[in-house]
């Protein structure tokens, strides 16, 4: 592109691409911390690979929020829809009525059932996405307890087998205490997430779907006067953030095990939150999906930082709560100088410096 | 004649939540026909108004605030329920440590746990209005954090309020037929009532919901206005937490008013109050918090399974938002304007039409 | 011999509540040609361009396209079939890259081609003159760019039909220049224009064809060279010309030497106007003139401390004041009619009556609300007395007129009994007749004793209206004009010449 940019003016960075700078900022400086305070445990490959192969359900619901949020629109229903279908795959696979494949396709059923329902009710009745995926919650949690209420452990062999692999990095690993050198394991679910995230980020980068719907979160008269179908583009994300919740019960399955009434319960705020640290704005149309993981890896290496720390049980809430505090006023703060840059001629120029060297300060002061 | 038309139209948002209450109430009635039955034991009137007017006290008061902060800030708060617990949990501390407990501890305790929740209110309102953060993601840090935060001054699991005031206040007091907590949500409903009549509150939330810019500059300030109705939810959350506390004899800080505010953001939403701000009705919320408490006890009257209950309730409030939703109201609209078309013989479409056609034709003479 | 027929409605009628937009209207576009669509706001041009551009559905009529009937059902269906449309207010979506604003919607392919897609758009963005690059978010676009970008992209469209509503209300003389250019080339190309603008002396620079419609009925279809301007006018308006002429010019009382009803010295604020004095008289009408964006709007919005004060002081009847906020400016007696009615003016839910009350609730403060009763009243003497418009007093305002929404407004700051009153583009989008009756009342609230000052883009309405001209150009002041000097060919000239 260079040549074609010449003699034309100086692109400013937008709002999607600051956002996610800071949020790939504010992950290594959080991981950069959690090295030098705990070295023992941080410095293991295995703690980093351990993030995605406990919480990959996490980032699979985050990315498919993430979608939705992108869009302008809210699912919080996720979270019930991740629980709902590990106790309908768990009691599936338990009563021997299905195989894996059955489980996965119960799973990715569901998951587009519900996608279905609130695609349809909020992008062609234009009701209120809130309210709706409230409902779905609620639906998801109903049909959870109706359907089994005590935990159900998987025993299926073939199951157990799957769930119980894992993938070797021979070259990737710690040496122990007894100097046998222990490679590092990961999960097939961490490919999983790892497709996803390509597929997905693919899908919003180059796909139409994914260029209309920053469109339509961006301005949904415009992105109508512009030739965009509105209504299907609306309806098409929370199908495929349906459809993802749906698969992320699945892979919780396949973590955990066990269906239970539990599975997935506050995911729809942890995936909230998680975007929201990874520049992924509420109101739409600003956000790159790479935030998504990101925003998910800084609030569990925050969380597993507090842990590490050894903070009280009860306290570590309200640590994650005030780190996430002191995220979301400097994201304002940041925010709000470069509006300020945008609309006020009169600013002095030393408020203008290049964004790069207002990070390396920001960074600097910590 | 012309005046009561008026009102009636003034009242017209407020058709949807009394139908569906109506509806619900009737189904009660078919299920058991002595369903308003009320009776007199000792001294206290009971029965399945009085049961509905009592569970839903608190899920009023904050659905009262959740109006407020959803018209100014265009948005939800989500830690309502934490902040209830953290206040309450001032509240039980103050008592428990004050000894002989009398009214007037009551009393006291009870206002400095509505000041803990102005300072839970202006925290969440600060963020919203002066730093710009959006509604859902500035309260999600207290929905996090709150619970925690109500345990630690707690200090232990579920501390009891074991004393005969905080029993009365939860229950009844001797002598007056009235559940306590039913009288305490009068009083709340009546002193909004009184704020909204001598304030400009009412104009000033509109105002900033709709336009901020336009409010603006009509000299309110925006943030001022956005952070005062976080204050008051404040206020409400610290009512709502006093009573819940009150009536469960003990502060169980993790359970205290938990998930409360999907039920608040839920009744506001079925008030026909729009949860993009702007124009609201208090009477609406109040009216779709009770409608919800109806639902939850007519579900378990109905013998509906107690493990489907949610999902039931699911497909209630889904049918209901498709019954309200702008295209549906729109379609049905249209039929109903060609049934009195046919019935009458012109359409009123067309008659506005004539009118202003009218109108502009006046002008130009 | 006539041109090919490339667009033919016929009968077209639209309601919307309490409203007929359109009322069996004909409209036919020749191949190659530019076709004015003419008419006050509210005669249905709007309306109709939006059955073409299928952004509403028609209530009734028949369209055909090159002979065929079409039904449009949604803006893409009309994209489809080759109508290109630049509207009003700039429909691109800030948050996308200008490649992708120009492209977006258009393609039936899954995926885009990023390199393929930013290299067209250099190319279109470079044979058009247009200061921006391919890759850069809109957003960070001037306005006027983000209009010529919205061109571009309906330029591209290889339409037959190309719809340009008020597309030069942004642009300068050399950006309108190169417009009427690229109009002329589609003109040889065979494309279909219709042109819909408010400058009449553009309509006759570059259209054919004019057609007429006035609340919502046609009046007419007449070729340019046809129609005299003045039939233009009256046709449009309804109307013998003789009102406006009547209008005669209020000279404030010229012994009034004592201090101004409000001075400001050195004030600037944070929208970037440079420091500047100013001060109006009792019962004075003074105007601040200049193109827009010469700073007209964000001088008197640094006097109502709209956008934040950065300096300067200033003086209220000889006292030294403050003044922070609007709050502050209201306190002092001074009102303020915002140019752009919709963002900064109407509470567009809130009722009639809301609308025309708020100010003096506010003014009177947070705990000394009205009654009901004295708010009708209020309100229902200033609807009688500005000849407002609307169903009833509980009807919300967005509903009303542009024309009635400003009158609201103003009555909603005569209500507060101002003794300064700024109006910023009053007359602007709203028709003849109540423009009319706002300059009258103007001149009728200055002979009252009032302070205004009136700034309208039509420089003949503030020659009308204002004894005094300050003339402006790139955000700073740079003449004044009253007297005898205050002719449209000085203020011409200063806007020309200003500055050097």
């Amino acid at each position: 592109m260079g040549p074609l940019n010449k003699g034309k003016p100086k692109t400013r960075m937008s709002n999607s691409t600051l956002l996610f700078i800071i949020a790939g900022i504010i992950l290594i400086l959080m991981y950069g911390i959690a090295l030098i305070s705990f070295p023992v445990s941080f410095r293991q490959f295995q703690t980093f690979f351990d993030f995605f192969n406990l919480n990959a359900a996490l980032f699979i619901v985050t990315l498919g929020m993430c979608i939705v949020m992108i869009g302008g629109g809210i699912d919080i229903s996720v979270g019930a829809v991740c629980g709902l279908v590990t106790m309908a795959c768990a009691l599936l696979l338990e009563t021997g009525a299905g195989n894996i494949w059955g489980a996965l396709f119960l799973s990715l059923g569901i998951g587009l059932a519900f996608g279905l329902m609130h695609g349809f009710l909020i992008a062609y009745l234009e009701i209120q996405p809130f309210i709706i995926t409230l409902g779905g919650m609620f639906l998801a949690q109903g049909l959870l307890t109706t359907l089994h209420k005590e935990p159900l452990n998987v025993t299926k062999p073939a199951f157990v087998a799957l769930r119980r692999y894992t993938i070797e990095i021979p070259w990737l690993g710690t040496v122990n205490r007894l100097g046998v050198f222990i490679p590092s394991e990961i999960k097939p679910s961490v490919f999983v997430v790892a497709a996803l995230v390509v597929l997905y980020a693919i899908l919003m980068k180059w796909s139409r779907f994914g260029r209309n719907l920053y469109a339509v979160g961006g301005n949904r008269q415009s992105a109508r006067m512009l030739g965009i179908n509105v209504k299907r583009t609306i309806f098409l994300s929370y199908v495929i953030c349906g459809l993802t919740a749906g698969l992320s019960g699945f892979i919780f399955l396949l973590t955990t095990g066990a269906g239970n009434i539990g599975n997935g319960s506050l995911y729809e705020i942890k995936a909230i939150a998680a975007n929201v640290m990874g520049g992924v704005m509420l109101s739409g149309g600003v956000g790159n999906l790479l935030g998504a993981p990101i925003g998910t890896l800084t609030l569990l290496t925050i969380n597993e930082l507090i842990r590490a720390a050894g903070v009280q049980s009860n306290l570590q809430a309200i640590v994650s709560g005030l780190l996430l505090y002191i995220f979301i006023v400097l994201q304002s703060i940041i925010m709000a100088l470069r509006e300020r840059r945008q609309f006020s001629l009169a600013l002095p120029p030393w408020l203008r410096p290049p964004r790069a060297q207002d990070q390396k300060t920001a960074e600097d002061q910590r | 004649m012309p005046r009561l038309k008026r009102r009636f139209n003034r009242m017209s948002h407020l058709f949807l939540p009394l139908s569906v209450l109506v509806v619900l109430l009737i189904i009660n009635l078919v299920k058991g026909a002595d369903y308003f039955k009320i009776t007199l034991i000792n001294g206290v009137l009971y029965g399945n108004i009085p049961n509905i007017l009592f569970g839903a006290s608190e899920l009023v008061i904050l659905s009262i605030g959740m109006t407020l902060v959803t018209a100014a800030s265009r948005g939800q708060d989500i830690s309502i329920g934490e902040s209830g617990a953290i206040s309450s949990a001032i509240f039980v501390q103050y008592v428990l440590r004050a000894g002989n407990v009398t009214v007037w501890t009551i009393l006291a305790g009870f206002l400095i746990s509505c000041l803990a929740g102005m300072v839970i209110g202006a925290f969440n309102g600060t963020l919203v209005s002066f730093f710009n953060v959006q509604p859902m993601v500035a309260t999600l840090i207290l929905f996090l954090g709150g619970r925690s935060i109500a345990f630690i001054i707690d200090g232990k699991v579920s501390p009891i309020l074991a004393n005969p005031i905080s029993n009365q206040i939860g229950t009844v007091i001797p002598g007056v037929p009235i559940q306590t907590p039913i009288i305490l949500t009068a009083v709340f409903i009546a002193l909004v009532v009184v704020v909204l009549k001598t304030t400009n509150l009412r104009l000033y939330v509109e105002s900033v919901g709709v336009n901020p810019s336009a409010a603006r500059l009509n000299g309110i300030n925006p943030k001022k206005v956005i952070f005062l109705t976080f204050l008051i939810m404040g206020v409400c959350s610290a009512v709502a937490g006093f009573i819940a506390v009150n009536k469960a004899g003990r502060h169980d800080s993790v359970n205290l008013l938990k998930f409360i505010m999907m039920d608040a953001i839920l009744a506001v939403a079925l008030g026909g109050n729009s949860l993009a701000g702007g124009k609201f009705s208090i009477t609406g919320s109040i009216i779709g918090a009770y409608t919800i408490e109806v639902l939850n006890r007519t579900l378990l009257r109905l013998e509906v399974n107690p493990e489907a209950i949610k999902a039931f309730k699911a497909v209630f409030i889904i049918v209901l938002m498709i019954i309200a939703s702008p295209v549906v109201s729109a379609y049905a609209g249209k039929l109903l304007d060609r049934i009195k078309g046919i019935t009458t013989g012109y359409s009123p479409g067309q008659e506005v039409a004539v009118s202003a056609v009218d109108s502009s034709a006046k002008k130009e003479k | 011999m006539q041109p090919e027929i490339i667009l033919k409605m016929e009968g077209i009628c639209k309601s919307f509540p309490g409203v007929r937009a359109l009322d069996n209207v004909d409209f036919v576009l020749r191949k190659g040609e530019i076709h004015a669509l003419m008419g006050e706001n509210g005669a249905g041009k709007s309306t109709l361009i939006k059955i073409i551009t299928g952004v509403y559905q028609k209530d009734a009529g028949q369209i055909y396209l090159e002979g065929r009937p079409v039904n449009f059902r949604s803006p893409q269906d009309a994209q489809n079939m080759g109508i290109g449309t630049v509207f009003q207010e700039i429909a691109l979506c800030p948050n996308l890259t200008v490649a992708e604003n120009m492209f977006i919607g258009r393609s039936r392919d899954a995926f885009v081609n990023w390199k393929q897609m930013n290299q067209r758009a250099a190319e279109m963005l470079d044979s058009l003159g247009i200061p921006a690059s391919p890759t850069q978010e809109l957003a960070s676009c001037s306005i006027a760019v983000q209009q010529m970008i919205a061109i571009a992209r309906a330029v591209d469209m290889d339409c037959r039909i190309l719809i340009l509503d008020e597309p030069t209300s942004s642009l300068d003389e050399d950006e309108t220049k190169k417009l009427f250019a690229l109009m002329r080339e589609l003109k040889a190309r065979g494309v279909g224009i219709i042109f819909i603008t408010h400058f009449i002396d553009q309509v006759y620079e570059i259209s054919d064809t004019i057609t007429v419609l006035r609340n919502g009925q046609l009046i007419g279809e007449y070729p340019t060279a046809e129609l005299s301007q003045i039939e233009l006018v009256s046709k449009m308006m309804g109307k013998a010309l003789s009102d406006i002429s009547a209008i005669k010019k209020h000279e404030p009382p010229q012994t009034d030497e004592s201090v101004p009803v409000f001075a400001a010295k050195n004030l600037s604020s944070a929208a970037g106007v440079r420091p500047f004095d100013f001060a109006i008289r009792k019962g004075e009408v003074n105007g601040f003139a200049g193109l827009l964006g010469s700073g007209r709007s964000e001088s008197v919005r640094a006097i109502f401390a709209a956008d934040k004060v950065t300096g300067g002081e200033v003086r209220v009847n000889g006292q030294m004041v403050k003044i922070k906020s609007p709050l502050d400016a209201m306190k002092q007696g001074i009102g303020y009619l915002p140019e752009d009615r919709k963002v900064d003016g109407i509470i567009d839910e809130l009722s009639v009556r809301d609308n025309i009350i708020l100010a003096l609730q506010v003014l009177k403060g947070f705990f000394k609300p009205l009654s009901r009763k004295q708010a009708e009243e209020f309100a229902d003497q200033y609807i009688e007395l500005l000849d407002i418009k609307t169903p009833s007093l509980d009807t919300p305002i967005k509903s009303l007129s542009g024309g009635n929404q400003q009158k609201v407004i103003l009555a909603r700051w005569l209500l507060t009994h101002p003794m300064y009153l700024i109006l910023d583009e009053p007359t602007r989008g709203i028709d003849v007749g109540t423009k009319v009756e706002i300059q009258k009342l103007v001149l009728k609230l200055a002979a009252e004793g009032m302070s205004l000052t009136f700034i309208s883009s039509e420089i003949d309405e503030m020659l009308r209206v204002c004894s005094r001209l300050i003339v402006m150009k790139d955000r700073e002041i740079v003449g004044e004009l009253s007297g005898a000097d205050l002719t449209e060919q000085n203020v011409m000239q200063l806007i020309a010449q200003g500055g050097e």
